[in-house]
C-alpha cells in the first residue's frame, strides 16, 4: 500500500510473467521433446543414458529423411493438402450461402436454422462413423480418400456457418439497403458488399474448415486401409509401429512435420482465428 | 466536505503532455465545472484527484490530506461516470449498499442511507431492479445515489450527462443544481458542454491542451473572456471574429474591418491605444448584434450594413446569418425583424460588449475596462 | 412541380410482391446445401444408427433393445461409463480452472507481450489431435518417459504411465487438459475484455480489493461464459476419440475407454456394428442434456 500506483503496476506485471511461466513450460514442454526426439539418432533414442532433455550425440536428419523417402509420407501429405483443400471450398460454399440466406433472408424457419446448426454437434464422429462406415461401404468408397469429402463438412459446415452467421448479422441493414436502392440483386450483395466486409470472417471460417480437415483422425482411421489412400494422421500412426518396434523418432519427426503447415498458417492469420472464435462470447 | 488542492499537478503519458503543471484550489462546497474540448486534459485531472490515475508529478490534498499515494477508497471520493458504470448482475439497491457493505458498514445503517439516497432522487420504486430494467436517466440518477450514499469529502462527475437526449440533460442539470443545494457539499464536475458549465458551476475551470485558460465564475468568463479560445468556447451560437485594425481619424477611434468600420466608444479608446499593435481580432457576440430597427436604445451602439443570407426563426428570437464583405456574422435579433433572405439589413452593435483579441497566439484579450 | 397526388396514387404492389417472391425464393435455394447436409448427412445417420443397433451382429434380423440390454450387463460397459464421466469431469474442470487462471495472468500484461504469449498459449489447440498424442504417448513410453526421467531426478519414483489404470486415466486427462485449457483461455481472455474498465474502476472507488473486485465484478460478468464453454467442452470432452486411442487403446484391459473408443472397438475392430452402434449412442442423453442447458443458457441471455 506505501508503494506508488506506477511501481505497483510494474510489480503486478511482474508477478504476471512469473505465474506465466509454467504454463509456457507446460505447453511448450512437449514440442520440445518431440523436436529433440527427431533429431536424435535411434542409438541415442533407446538408450537409457546421458539426459533426455538435451541431444547428446549429434542431430540427425535420419528420422527425416525416412519417412520422407522410404515411406509414403509425401503421398499422405499430397492426399491430407488435397482432402483439407476440397473440403474447405465445399465448407465455404455452403457455409457462405447458408449464413446468408439465414443472417439477411428472413424465411419460414430461419430461427430455428441457428439451434439447428447447433444440435449438429449433438452427432459427434464418435457417433456418426459408425453408420457412415456402413454407408461408405455400401458405396464403394470404402478405402477411398474421397469418402472424407462427404465426411468432412458435417464437421466444419456447422461451425463455419455460425461464425459467418455472426460476422454477416454485424453488417448493418443500412449497408443492405443502400445496395437495394443502388440496384443490386441478392447474389451481388452478396459477393459485393457482405463478402468483402465480412472478409475477417471468411478467412478465420476457411482457416477454421482447412485445420479441421487437416488434423481429423478418427474418419480416416475408421475408413481407410490402403496406404496411398491414407493421410497424414492415420498414415503416421499406423504405419510407423512394425509389431512391438515403435519407430519413435521417425512417428516425432513425421508428427512434427504434418503440424508444421497448420501451425504455420495459424501464425500468420492468429488474430482472424481468434477474433473468428471469440466473437460469439462477447455477445 | 472538503477542499481541494492541487499544485502543480501534471500528467504525461510517455512523450504526450496530457495536463501540464496545473494549480488550482477548490472551495468547500463549490460547484466546480472543469470545462473543454476533447483531449484537453479535464478528465485525467479529474482521475488524477480520484486516484485512477497516476501524478507524473505535484501534489493533490483533499482537505489538508496529501493524498498521491492513498488508493481511491482511502480519499474519501465518490464518482459518477459518463457510462454509469453499474453493476449490471446487482440491484439498484445492492448497487448503491456495495460500497457501505464493503466497509462493513452495519446493516440498518446501510438500509437507512441508501433509502435516504433513493428518496432524494426519486428512485425509491425502483430498488429492486436491474439496471438493464432501468432507462438512461434512472441509470444515471442510481448512479448519483451510489455516490450520495458513501457520504464523501467530495463529488467527483465525469461527463455523466452526455449519454443523455437533450430534453433529459436539461431536467438533470435542473436536478443537479438542486442536489448540490440540498447536500451542500463540494463537486467538481468535468463536462465539454459549456451550457452545463455555465448553469451548474460556481466556478468554471476552461482548459484547453493541458493548460488552465481561464478561472472563475461563469458570468465573469462570459464577460470578461481571457482570451479567443475562451470567448469562442463560451456561449451559443459562439462569438463571431472579425480581423480587424485600430483606426484614428478626426479625434474618434475606429475598429475597422475590410467592410465595415464601428466606432469605439471613449470609455474603451485609452485601453485600447495602449494595447499598440493596430492589427486586432474584433469578437462580438451574437446576441450583441441587433435588428438596428429594434435596437435597445440604452446602450451605446454603432451600426453597419450586411446581406441577409440565412433566417432561422427560433421563436423566441431570429437568428440571422449575415454576409457583410467576405465575413459571415451570426446575429440573434429581436422576432419582430423584417428580416428577409437576399435583402440587405441594417445591424446594431453594442459598443460595450465588444472585444478586441491580440492577434498573436494565445489572443490575448485586451482589457478595455476597470474592473 | 411535383404533385404530392402523382407519388400517393402510384400502385404498390408490383414492385413490392416481386421483390418478396424473388427473396424468399433466394433463401430457399441458398440455404438448400446447407439443409442437404444436415439431413442428408447428420440426421439420416443418426437415424441409420439408431437402427442398427436394433439389429443383430449379422444384420439379419431386428432384435430390438437386446444389444443395450446386452451392454448393461458387460462390467466392461459400466467400466467405459465411469471412465468416460470421470475423464470428462476431472478434464473440464481443470481445463476451465487454469483457462481462466491463465487469462487473467494473461490479461494483466502489457498488450504486446499479451499477444505473444497469447499466440504461444495457443500451439497446443491448434496441433492436430492425433500428432501430440503422439508426443504425448512417447512422453508417457514405459521405459523411456521424459516425465519420470524428471520425476526421479527430483527424487520420486518413476510411474507405470500407461500400464495402470490410474496411471494410464491421469495420462489420458493431463493430455487433453494440456490440448484444451488454451481454448478456455482465449474465451475468457476475450470476456475479460468486454468488462468495462470502468466497472473495476467504481469498485475501486467504492472499496473494493483486488480479490473482492474479482469476485464482485469479474466472476458475475463472466458467468454466462464460462456457463457456455463448460458445456460446450462438455460434450467436445465427452466424444473424445484421439487421445486414448493413440495413448491406450483404451487400455489396460479397458480401464481407459471413452464411449468412441469403446464404440470403435466393438464396431470396427471386432466386427459388431450393431453393438458399436449401441455404445455410441449412450452418448447421445449426456450431449442432449448438456446442449439444452447451453440453448437455454443462450436464449435467457437473449432477453
Amino acid at each position: 500500500m506505501k508503494l506508488s500506483l506506477a511501481r505497483q503496476r510494474k510489480r503486478k506485471i511482474t508477478y504476471s510473467y512469473l505465474a506465466l511461466i509454467p504454463f509456457l513450460v507446460f505447453f511448450l514442454f512437449p514440442l520440445y521433446w518431440m523436436l529433440i526426439t527427431s533429431f536424435k539418432p535411434d542409438t541415442e533414442i533407446s538408450s537409457l543414458k546421458g539426459i533426455p532433455l538435451i541431444i547428446n550425440s549429434a542431430p540427425t536428419l535420419a528420422h527425416y529423411k525416412y519417412i520422407l523417402f522410404e515411406t509414403r509420407y509425401v503421398k499422405w501429405f499430397w492426399n491430407t493438402l488435397q482432402i483439407s483443400v476440397v473440403v474447405t471450398v465445399i465448407t465455404m460454399v455452403i457455409s457462405i450461402l447458408g449464413a446468408y440466406a439465414i443472417s439477411r433472408l428472413r424465411f419460414f424457419g430461419s430461427r430455428y436454422f441457428g439451434v439447428g446448426i447447433f444440435c449438429t454437434y449433438l452427432v459427434p464422429p464418435a457417433l456418426l462413423f459408425i453408420p457412415f462406415y456402413k454407408v461408405v461401404g455400401i458405396l464403394g468408397l470404402l478405402n477411398s480418400k474421397w469418402c472424407l469429402l462427404f465426411l468432412y463438412p458435417t464437421l466444419t459446415v456447422p461451425f463455419c456457418t455460425w461464425i459467418l452467421i455472426g460476422y454477416f448479422t454485424a453488417i448493418p441493414k443500412a449497408l443492405d439497403e443502400a445496395a437495394f436502392v443502388d440496384g443490386a440483386t441478392y447474389i451481388q450483395m452478396l459477393t459485393r458488399v457482405f463478402l468483402p466486409v465480412a472478409a475477417p470472417g471468411l478467412i478465420a471460417a476457411t482457416l477454421f474448415a482447412f485445420t479441421v480437415s487437416w488434423a481429423q483422425f478418427l474418419y480416416p482411421l475408421a475408413f481407410l486401409y490402403r496406404d496411398e489412400e491414407k493421410v497424414l494422421t492415420n498414415g503416421i500412426y499406423t504405419t510407423l509401429i512394425r509389431g512391438d518396434v515403435y519407430f519413435w523418432g521417425e512417428l516425432m519427426s513425421g508428427a512434427l512435420l504434418a503440424s508444421v503447415p497448420v501451425v504455420i498458417l495459424f501464425a500468420f492469420l492468429m488474430d482472424y482465428y481468434i477474433a473468428g472464435l471469440t466473437r460469439g462470447s462477447i455477445k | 466536505m472538503a477542499k481541494v488542492t492541487l499544485s502543480n499537478v501534471c500528467k504525461n503519458f510517455g512523450k504526450v503532455e496530457a495536463v501540464a503543471g496545473f494549480d488550482l484550489e477548490v472551495e468547500d462546497k463549490e460547484f466546480l465545472v472543469l470545462l473543454g474540448p476533447s483531449g484537453c486534459g479535464k478528465s485525467t485531472t479529474l482521475r488524477m484527484i480520484a486516484g485512477l490515475e497516476e501524478l507524473t508529478d505535484g501534489s493533490i490534498y483533499i482537505g489538508d490530506k496529501l493524498v498521491n499515494d492513498l488508493p481511491p477508497r482511502d480519499r474519501r471520493i465518490a464518482m459518477v461516470f459518463q457510462d454509469y458504470a453499474l453493476y449490471p448482475h446487482m440491484t439498484v439497491y445492492q448497487n448503491m449498499a456495495f460500497g457501505l457493505k464493503l466497509r462493513k458498514h452495519p446493516k440498518a445503517e446501510i438500509d437507512q442511507r441508501v433509502k435516504e439516497a433513493a428518496e432524494i432522487l426519486g428512485i425509491q420504486n425502483l430498488l429492486e431492479r436491474k439496471p438493464r430494467e432501468l432507462s438512461g436517466g434512472q441509470r444515471q440518477r442510481v448512479a448519483v445515489g451510489r455516490s450520495i450514499v458513501r457520504k464523501p469529502a467530495v463529488f467527483l462527475f465525469d461527463e455523466p450527462l452526455s449519454n443523455l437526449d437533450a430534453k433529459l440533460r436539461g431536467q438533470m442539470r435542473v436536478e443537479l443544481s438542486k442536489l448540490h443545494d440540498q447536500l451542500n457539499t463540494t463537486i467538481i464536475y468535468v463536462t465539454h458542454d459549456q451550457v452545463e458549465a455555465m448553469t451548474m458551476g460556481t466556478k468554471i475551470v476552461i482548459m484547453k491542451d493541458g493548460f488552465i485558460q481561464q478561472v472563475g465564475p461563469p458570468m465573469e468568463i462570459y464577460e470578461y473572456p481571457v482570451n479567443k479560445f475562451v470567448g469562442g468556447f463560451i456561449g451559443s451560437p459562439g462569438m463571431n471574429f472579425l480581423p480587424a485594425r485600430i483606426v484614428a481619424e478626426n479625434s474618434k477611434t475606429y475598429v475597422e474591418t475590410k467592410s465595415f468600420r464601428l466606432l469605439i466608444p471613449e470609455n474603451k479608446v485609452s485601453y485600447i491605444q495602449n494595447h499598440g499593435n493596430l492589427e486586432v481580432i474584433l469578437g462580438i457576440r451574437p446576441e450583441h448584434i441587433q435588428d438596428s430597427a429594434f435596437a435597445d436604445a440604452s446602450s451605446i451602439t454603432d451600426t453597419f450594413k450586411a446581406m441577409v443570407e440565412v433566417v432561422e426563426t427560433l421563436g423566441a428570437e431570429v437568428q440571422l446569418d449575415v454576409a457583410s464583405g467576405e465575413y459571415n456574422l451570426t446575429a440573434r435579433v429581436d422576432p419582430r425583424t423584417r428580416a428577409q433572405r437576399n435583402q440587405e439589413i441594417e445591424l446594431a452593435v453594442n459598443m460595450e460588449k465588444i472585444h478586441i483579441f491580440d492577434t498573436e497566439p494565445p489572443n490575448q484579450r485586451v482589457v478595455t475596462e476597470k474592473r | 412541380m411535383v404533385t404530392i397526388a402523382s407519388t400517393v396514387n402510384r400502385r404498390p404492389s408490383a414492385g413490392i410482391f416481386s421483390k418478396m417472391r424473388s427473396r424468399r425464393y433466394a433463401a430457399y435455394w441458398m440455404v438448400l446445401p446447407l439443409v442437404v447436409l444436415v439431413v442428408g448427412l447428420v440426421v439420416y445417420p443418426f437415424v441409420y444408427s439408431v437402427w442398427l443397433s436394433f439389429e443383430n451382429k449379422a444384420e439379419t434380423k431386428f432384435v430390438g433393445l437386446q444389444n443395450y440390454l446386452r451392454l448393461l450387463k458387460y462390467d466392461t460397459f459400466w467400466l467405459v461409463t465411469g471412465n468416460s464421466f470421470r475423464f470428462t469431469l476431472i478434464a473440464v474442470f481443470f481445463k476451465a480452472s487454469l483457462g481462466l487462471i491463465l487469462a487473467l495472468i494473461l490479461n494483466n500484461l502489457p498488450i504486446g507481450g499479451q499477444r505473444i504469449w497469447r499466440g504461444v498459449s495457443l500451439i497446443p489447440w491448434v496441433m492436430p489431435l492425433a500428432l501430440s498424442s503422439m508426443g504425448w504417448w512417447w512422453i508417457f513410453e514405459p521405459t523411456h518417459s521424459a516425465i519420470n526421467w524428471i520425476i526421479v531426478q527430483l527424487g520420486g519414483t518413476a510411474k507405470p504411465w500407461l500400464a495402470d489404470p490410474y496411471w494410464a486415466r491421469a495420462a489420458c486427462i493431463v493430455t487433453n487438459i494440456w490440448y484444451g485449457t488454451p481454448f478456455f483461455m482465449i474465451m475468457y481472455l476475450a470476456g475479460l475484455k468486454s468488462i468495462p474498465e470502468s466497472l473495476y474502476e467504481a469498485a475501486q472507488i467504492d472499496g473494493a480489493t483486488a480479490l473482492q473486485r474479482f469476485i464482485y465484478v469479474t466472476f458475475p460478468m463472466l458467468s454466462k461464459l464460462i456457463g457456455i464453454t463448460v458445456m460446450f467442452s462438455t460434450i467436445v470432452t465427452f466424444a473424445n476419440f484421439d487421445i486414448v486411442r493413440i495413448l491406450t487403446r483404451g487400455g489396460p484391459r479397458y480401464t481407459t475407454h471413452l464411449f468412441g473408443t469403446y464404440a470403435f472397438n466393438v464396431g470396427i475392430e471386432t466386427g459388431n456394428l450393431p453393438l458399436g452402434s449401441a455404445v455410441a449412442l449412450f452418448m447421445f442423453p449426456v450431449l442432449g442434456v448438456a446442449a439444452f442447458f447451453i440453448l437455454r443458457n443462450i436464449a435467457r441471455g437473449e432477453e
